[in-house]
């Protein structure tokens, strides 16, 4: 079991409010994803739950039981930390068996279960060696392994990706969610990249300035963001924000129309501009298109898109997939 | 990266400075081995005459050699221990976010400051006097007879002044080791449920092996040399109980004026610290490799 509820959860640092308010309920094996620009406070809530900061006021439940009084060792989780944490001068089968050996586990089980921990992440050939002698997808296996041995009710992930290369990421970004879909145990991670966020997630939490904006599935994100900041974060290119005269044709202070949504036309139709960058990528087409006073919109068109920069184009957006938004920012709904 | 020239600029640059540390370093040498060849008393100069390896052998077979050479082995192991032992708790306390936290910083650092013959005065005359010290007058106030630390212990005493010197360094190293220990780390051993005497032996520990050989290393160096400290309190007594080579040394040469017999000394001395950096340097590199 890994259900974790928090109840109006607020973290100040002196007079600084790192974290306002936060209410959340995770179930019980999702995936949720903390997202949010650096310093909103994603990594913070993380510490917060996992014990490493106490809580300000709220509640943190795990399993219905409050656990902010709790130690972090207590409370059932296990974190693979940004840097690994890897302790150096021990073997990766030393790494991976230490927490089973503070909790005085029988020398027997703790080799079976080290055993059984390093097949699932293809680390049996490497028990022996010391972190040092670990590449860098290594010793992010190594910390995954260190985390799932301990069976938590739940994992928590500080950017745990982020320091691989681009190929290596992607393949990490797999098997994690791959993982955690086998063991079907409750994930929690933190990560600025929208990318990992929406493909990794079953539900995300977009947070900003230590507030959580909008708690739901990458596709809800996606479709219907609450309010002009979620609709800028979730989704790239960023959705393109008009505002005056066409936006107040459709009742609302600004418009968002996602580069998708955007389709080049014929002559005379729709907003005229001119492109002042193409992007060729050979799936997608993404143009840069200076539109007077309705500023940069960026479109993306489906495969190649035969022009150029300098050239005239006229665009016109999906009416139906408009986002509309009020003079506070607030999506509007019909 | 450097062409001819600059490379023969740079032999032309440095040669003067090279050859006078050279000239500096292999004048006192070779008159040290030459004068350890001679019978060579300043009690009656302009007799000397060559006597081959005699010197060495009186040295050697002197009954104060092995005392002095235990007196020297137990000195600086004793020292390095209270040094080692007293400095990673001290280190670690200072590690932790205080009030004034760089003023005590500077207090504790600053025993290392005071020169030798100071502080070992300061030891005697102020701290362990039988009459006048502040233990003796500590002893008093709870009615027990003062100890007279340089009569009944002095190697003791010499022990004490010296670790209250080389403390401070040892703190120091291993405070900056301390240092950068990284946060992380700490944290995961934190959620893997290890206490704080769990993180110290499996984490912190195994991180000050490194600075901990270093300061073995640099203490060993200079203790096998303590003088000023012996010479000021003991005076090498009683008997040869505080006696070390190098006061040995000393005493062979200003108080028997056998210079002969003394440069002997020093030779010795020289190849006994030569072995145990052999020894050390082996230690200290395995542990710097990584």
């Amino acid at each position: 079991m890994g259900q974790i509820t928090l109840q109006s959860v607020h973290k100040s640092f002196g007079p600084l409010n790192i974290i306002k308010d936060a209410n959340l309920d995770i179930e019980d094996g999702s995936f949720v994803v903390f997202v949010g620009p650096s310093g909103c406070g994603k990594t913070t809530l993380l510490r917060l739950i996992a014990g490493l900061e106490d809580v300000t006021s709220g509640q943190i439940l795990i399993d219905g039981r409050n656990v902010v009084n709790v130690p972090p060792a207590k409370r059932g989780l296990s974190m693979v930390f940004q840097s690994y944490a890897l302790y150096p001068h021990m073997s990766v089968r030393g790494n991976i068996a230490f927490g089973l050996k503070m909790a005085g586990m029988p020398r027997p089980e703790i080799d079976r279960k080290v055993e059984a921990a390093a097949a699932t992440l293809n680390l049996t050939s490497y028990l022996d060696r010391k972190p040092r002698e670990l590449s860098g997808g290594q010793r992010q296996r190594v910390a995954i392994g260190r985390a799932i041995v301990r069976e938590p009710k739940a994992f928590l992930f500080d950017e745990p990706l982020s320091n691989l290369d681009a190929a290596l990421r992607v393949q990490m970004r797999m098997e994690v969610t791959r993982l955690q879909k086998q063991l079907a145990t409750t994930a929690i991670y933190v990560t600025h990249d929208q990318v990992e966020a929406m493909t990794m997630a079953d539900r995300i939490v977009v947070l900003n300035a230590g507030r959580v904006e909008q708690y739901g599935t990458p596709l809800e994100l996606y479709d219907r963001p609450v309010n002009l900041f979620v609709a800028g974060f979730i989704g790239s290119p960023k959705m393109n924000f008009v505002s005056g005269l066409p936006a107040s044709l459709h009742g609302a202070a600004t418009i968002g129309i996602r580069p998708e949504h955007l389709r080049v036309v014929g002559d005379g139709e729709g907003w005229p501009g001119r492109v002042s960058v193409a992007e060729h990528l050979g799936s997608d087409t993404f143009l840069y298109v200076d539109a007077a006073e309705l500023g940069l919109l960026t479109v993306r068109g489906l495969g190649e898109v035969h022009l150029k920069g300098g050239d005239r184009v006229w665009l016109s957006p999906d009416p139906a997939r408009l986002h509309r938004f009020d003079k506070e920012g607030v999506a509007i709904r019909p | 990266m450097a062409t001819q020239q600059t490379q023969g600029l740079a032999r032309g640059l440095l040669s003067p400075a090279v050859g006078l540390l050279f000239v500096w370093m292999i004048v006192p040498l070779a008159m040290t081995i030459y004068f350890s060849t001679l019978r060579y008393s300043l009690l009656d100069p302009g007799a000397e005459t060559f006597i081959g390896l005699d010197n060495f052998r009186y040295f050697l077979t002197d009954p104060a050699f092995l005392a002095s050479l235990l007196n020297t082995l137990v000195l600086v192991g004793a020292v390095l221990a209270i040094t080692i032992v007293l400095g990673v708790p001290l280190a670690l306390l200072l590690d932790q976010p205080m009030i004034g936290r760089n003023i005590v910083r500077l207090m504790v650092i600053a025993p290392f400051f005071v020169m030798p013959t100071v502080s070992a005065l300061v030891w005697k005359n102020l701290l362990l006097h039988p009459v006048s010290g502040l233990l003796a007058w500590l002893s008093t106030l709870v009615g027990v007879t003062p100890i007279d630390w340089f009569n009944d212990a002095p190697m003791l005493a010499v022990i004490l002044i010296v670790a209250w010197q080389w403390l401070p360094f040892a703190t120091l190293i291993l405070l900056t080791a301390l240092q950068s220990q990284d946060e992380e780390q700490k944290e995961a051993a934190e959620m893997d449920g290890a206490g704080a005497f769990s993180t110290f032996f499996h984490l912190t520990l195994p991180h000050l092996a490194r600075p901990i050989t270093v300061v073995i290393l640099i203490e060993t160096i200079f203790l096998l040399t303590v003088f000023a400290e012996i010479f000021v309190t003991t005076g090498g007594g009683p008997g040869l109980q505080t006696t070390n080579i190098a006061f040995m040394i000393y005493s062979q040469a200003l108080i028997q004026y056998d210079v002969g017999s003394a440069s002997a000394g020093g030779l010795v001395a020289v190849v006994i610290a030569n072995i145990l950096a052999f020894f050390l340097v082996r230690i200290v590199g395995r542990n710097l490799e990584t």
